[in-house]
């Protein structure tokens, strides 16, 4: 054992979430999104969750999949539009949205991770984002209190991992996943690879593997492609 | 009606590269805007920043360079430029709001005289998100908006006040129309050039 953290099954990947729990996601639209974390949510029974995602998915991939079944009671997110039946839950009322700006969103969880319980932003001063925020001037130029974000649980990708938990990413599959990383109590990362002890130079590690208590390495992973454009011949 | 159709989109695209200078980095929006890079001459150096953790990004890929891991804000596959980096999107908000970027150019629903920008909600549509709008318009060191001059019931989107939802307030220096380019000072649009043909844009 030891800091030997691999596991075999998504659902191992899953073991002690339960209904009414926070959750992040991470992933920006369905690239570097956990996929098989979210596929064995799906096979649960565990719902009424609270999910910190920048994205809601598609209809049928990615978070789609959990709000087909419901188990979702809130989405914390920048952008939902890709998403027909998160409109239909939303507009219903079935779910409760918190839209936060992309930028805010990604320092809430950093300041979370990095046990700072808040901090002062200029942006979305003057808009609905700071109704009911507390305002304060620095140099002239007014800033809103924007308060960390944590979660009972986080789900990231990343594409390869030794038996530590240090992490490398790939490309821009990286998006929220390190900065979700710190913010989980208990940090889940899907791997494509899982190297040797020693075999990753520490010179090259994107997240140190005291952020991730559990590493699910899989062969499969879907990858799917929101928008395939190509060069014009 | 007038004739006067004014600037295409690739015009309007062209004309708001002229914005660039060299060794700029620059964060393109989703629509008009994404047709900017189509136009940043050749000799010039020019980063061009994606806020999903990318800055040096290049051109669409052939069908064997494609990469589920290699998107853009809106979410197409793309490839890198030489001297391009990944990063998070925690570092990556780190540089719009330390305003490490030097150039914003995002589309509007509407603009007002004294530079508010509203672009991501309509009251009573269904609601999207704002993505990173605030985040890039509230720290931008320059704030340059590409969009049709009117919308589709023939109202001009450059309005004293704006009516929908901000989505920054004072942040706006130019607007690029089809009709012309417009400047904001002390409080008003001022007439910069009129596309060929027009003699008319409507403003507040």
């Amino acid at each position: 054992m030891g800091f030997n953290k691999i596991i075999k099954t998504a659902e191992e990947a899953i073991e002690g979430v339960q209904s009414s729990m926070t959750l992040m996601f991470g992933g920006f639209g369905l690239c570097g999104i956990p996929e098989k974390s979210i596929a064995a949510l799906k096979k649960s029974s565990i719902n009424n969750l609270t999910c910190i995602s920048n994205n809601a998915g598609v209809d049928g991939f990615g978070l789609g999949l959990l709000l087909e079944n419901k188990q979702i009671k809130k989405m914390i997110s920048s952008y939902v539009g890709e998403n027909k039946l998160f409109a239909e839950q939303f507009l219903s009322g079935a779910l409760d949205v918190e839209l936060t700006p992309q930028g805010t969103l990604a320092e809430k969880i950093r300041a979370g991770g990095a046990g700072i319980p808040g901090f002062y932003t200029a942006t979305g001063v003057g808009t609905k984002v700071a109704e009911g925020k507390e305002h304060k001037v620095f140099n002239g130029r007014t800033f809103i209190l924007e308060e960390s974000l944590l979660a009972d649980f986080a789900f990231i990708k990343a594409q390869k991992a030794d038996p530590y938990g240090n992490l490398i990413f790939n490309k821009t599959a990286e998006n929220f996943n390190s900065v979700m990383a710190t913010a989980g109590k208990i940090t889940i990362a899907e791997v494509e690879e899982i190297v040797e002890l020693g075999e990753l130079d520490p010179n090259q590690i994107h997240l140190s593997g005291i952020y991730v208590d559990r590493i699910l390495q899989a062969d499969d992973f879907e990858k799917r492609i929101e928008q395939r454009t190509i060069r014009g011949l | 009606m007038s004739e006067i159709t004014g600037w295409s989109r690739d015009e309007m695209a062209k004309k708001a590269a002229e914005e660039i200078q060299d060794g700029y980095s620059v964060n393109l929006g989703i629509g008009i805007p994404t047709l900017v890079a189509n136009h940043i001459p050749e000799k010039m150096s020019v980063m061009l920043q994606s806020e999903n953790g990318l800055l040096g990004m290049s051109g669409f890929p052939t069908e064997a360079e494609i990469d589920a891991d290699l998107i853009n804000a809106g979410k197409q596959t793309i490839t890198t430029a030489l001297g391009a980096s990944f990063f998070s999107s925690a570092d990556s908000f780190a540089m719009i709001r330390g305003q490490h970027i030097d150039l914003t150019i995002l589309g509007a629903m509407e603009v007002s005289q004294n530079g508010d920008i509203a672009n991501w909600m309509i009251p009573g549509k269904m609601v999207k998100g704002m993505g990173g709008a605030m985040d890039l318009v509230s720290s931008a060191k320059r704030v340059v908006v590409v969009m049709q001059h009117t919308d589709k019931a023939g109202q001009s989107k450059l309005v004293e006040t704006c009516s929908l939802p901000l989505t920054g307030v004072n942040c706006v220096n130019k607007v690029i129309t089809d009709l012309g380019v417009f400047v904001i000072e002390k409080g008003k649009f001022k007439v910069l050039e009129l596309a060929p043909g027009v003699t008319h844009a409507p403003l507040p």
